[in-house]
């Protein structure tokens, strides 16, 4: 490992200094999405979903959707735009033309999706705190959630834009990959009460399904041993992800 | 010495890049490593601050192992890159900002910093405006400004002039030179002759990964060529006829329908060729021998038209 903290927290500030010069239109759809969520299961789907997995059918989706949001934020920054400051602004080339060394890039990036992970997931919470779906205090918990998720999805995204070569192959990672996350991990329907023994099994592979967990539980306010499986699922799968995007980088950048 | 290089090579698959190359820059001179593009200039350059790892062979800057200790090294060196990597959305304060922070500057040396190279590479005038806006010239003062933001003792760089217009090549090259007479040392590479001739206190010509030779230019030069060219059109089926019975001593090169003669003196040259086309008078060119003869003459290639 060759890690500086400091060169680290140098390239998080550079997307930081670019993001913030436009921050006013970056924030204002984070917003709107919830409201969209609201209005649509508000005014349809919920007149004919009454209950869902004990309590309201918004209730239900609320914590979901939070981890969804999140998941997305850091998405969108660690496969477009990390791509493009990758292969077409080179901003990496002139990085390392610094004291900064490829590993302190994959860190400092894997933080800015953190962040984007967080403003994106947390202004998705406000809305819905606002509506009161999040019962609070204990909803409060879901901002570690927010924060793993961003990890695991930063890691996640890192690995694989450092694997293609072409821009084009992230339709495949968002339709192929995130959209089923999206639809079959536990966000729209209770997955227990729906899948027989064996394939709840299988489904413990997704990744978006254990962020979830945990966010529903921090919603209920209430906590269970499964739940250190989820955060192990997690820690230890950007853990091996990290590892190999490392090299990745090492392979892309020096060479 | 600022930087050792010992018998460095560099496979790319099948291709050899660099092959068994070796320099030594010594401190406070300019550096030129000229060669045709492909020639391995940048990869050595690479090699040089770290982003590239030798096949075989080692690199000493500033008499550190660039393999061991390649923060410290970069820490003390500025490389411009033969591509702006600028950030096009910001303007060059924000760009100088930016870069500040890659070498940890903090206030209040960054803002002090900034201004200083702001003023030294002229760019106040457009200081606050983006980036994307701003002309080839311009652009091309604030990647070199980005590179000395740490102040540098070795500053690198890669073409640095490549597709600017004379008068921004000539301002260029005086900062360079005021640079220079700072104490920096400079390396730099590129294909023009002009630029190495005019800039340069030592060159080494480099083709196929390999330095050919090195020197000062005008050591080059003399070793292996005369002083004066002449230069003009001529089929290769003219040329005995027309050159028969020259007897002085004379150095031939040909490119294409172009055929040049090395000489101490073109005088008698020129009286011969003029006798031979009687009022048919072709046109001479008659000029001093410069590095891209030189070049032409160990390589059997032009440096512009390249491999």
């Amino acid at each position: 490992m060759n890690i500086s903290p400091s060169h680290a927290f140098s390239v998080w500030r550079r997307n930081a200094v670019l993001y913030r010069r436009t921050w006013m239109w970056n924030i204002l759809p984070n917003f709107f999405e919830p409201v969209f969520y609201l209005l649509s299961i508000g005014i349809g789907v919920g007149a004919y979903i009454t209950q869902m997995g004990g309590m309201s059918y918004m209730e239900f989706l609320a914590p979901g959707l939070v981890c969804v949001a999140a998941m997305n934020g850091a998405s969108f920054e660690v496969t477009y735009n990390f791509f493009v400051r990758l292969s077409y602004q080179k901003a990496y080339d002139a990085m390392l033309t610094t004291p900064i060394e490829p590993d302190d890039v994959l860190v400092g990036e894997v933080l800015w999706a953190i962040t984007r992970a967080c403003i994106y997931g947390g202004c998705f919470f406000a809305v819905i705190a606002l509506v009161g779906l999040a019962p609070l205090p204990s909803a409060l918990w879901v901002f570690p959630v927010i924060l793993l998720a961003g990890l695991l999805f930063a890691a996640i995204g890192i690995a694989f834009s450092l694997r293609i070569s072409n821009i084009d192959l992230f339709s495949f990672y968002f339709t192929l990959f995130l959209t089923p996350l999206f639809l079959f991990s536990d966000v729209f329907f209770p997955l227990h009460e729906r899948l027989s023994e064996g394939w709840l099994w299988v489904a413990e592979v997704l990744p978006l399904l254990h962020p979830v967990r945990l966010a529903r539980a921090a919603f209920r306010g209430e906590a269970s041993l499964i739940l250190l499986w989820d955060l192990a699922y997690i820690l230890a799968v950007t853990m091996l992800l990290l590892v190999w995007a490392r090299r990745g980088i090492r392979k892309r950048l020096m060479n | 010495m600022i930087v050792e290089v010992s018998s460095v090579s560099k496979r790319f698959g099948p291709r050899l890049a660099v092959d068994d190359l070796s320099l030594k820059v010594p401190p406070g001179v300019c550096f030129g490593l000229l060669g045709p593009n492909g020639a391995g200039k940048t990869t050595t350059l690479r090699m040089i601050y770290g982003v590239t790892r030798p096949s075989s062979g080692t690199i000493r800057v500033f008499g550190i192992d660039i393999a061991r200790d390649p923060r410290t090294v970069r820490s003390r060196l500025g490389v411009t890159l033969q591509q702006n990597v600028l950030i096009e959305a910001l303007s060059p304060e924000e760009n100088l900002r930016v870069f500040g922070r890659y070498h940890l500057l903090r206030e209040p040396e960054l803002s002090r910093r900034i201004g200083e190279l702001i003023a030294f590479l002229e760019l106040s005038s457009h200081a606050t405006v983006p980036v994307k806006h701003l002309s080839g010239g311009f652009q091309r003062r604030l990647a070199i400004a980005l590179s000395m933001m740490n102040r540098p003792e070795l500053l690198i760089l890669d073409e640095p002039t490549t597709g600017l217009d004379p008068a921004v090549r000539l301002a260029l090259w005086s900062r360079i030179r005021e640079l220079q007479a700072g104490g920096t040392t400079v390396l730099l590479t590129t294909h023009y002759m002009d630029e190495a001739q005019r800039l340069c206190d030592h060159v080494a010509i480099i083709s196929g990964g390999k330095v050919i030779d090195e020197g000062k230019p005008s050591d080059l030069i003399v070793n292996h060529l005369a002083r004066e060219t002449v230069e003009f059109d001529c089929a290769p089926e003219e040329e005995s006829a027309m050159l028969n019975g020259v007897s002085f001593p004379s150095h031939r090169l040909r490119v294409g329908r172009r055929l040049m003669i090395y000489l101490d003196d073109a005088t008698l040259l020129i009286n011969h060729i003029r006798h031979y086309d009687q009022g048919d008078r072709r046109a001479l060119v008659v000029r001093p021998t410069n590095l891209e003869d030189v070049f032409l003459a160990l390589t059997g290639t032009s440096l512009e038209g390249g491999q």
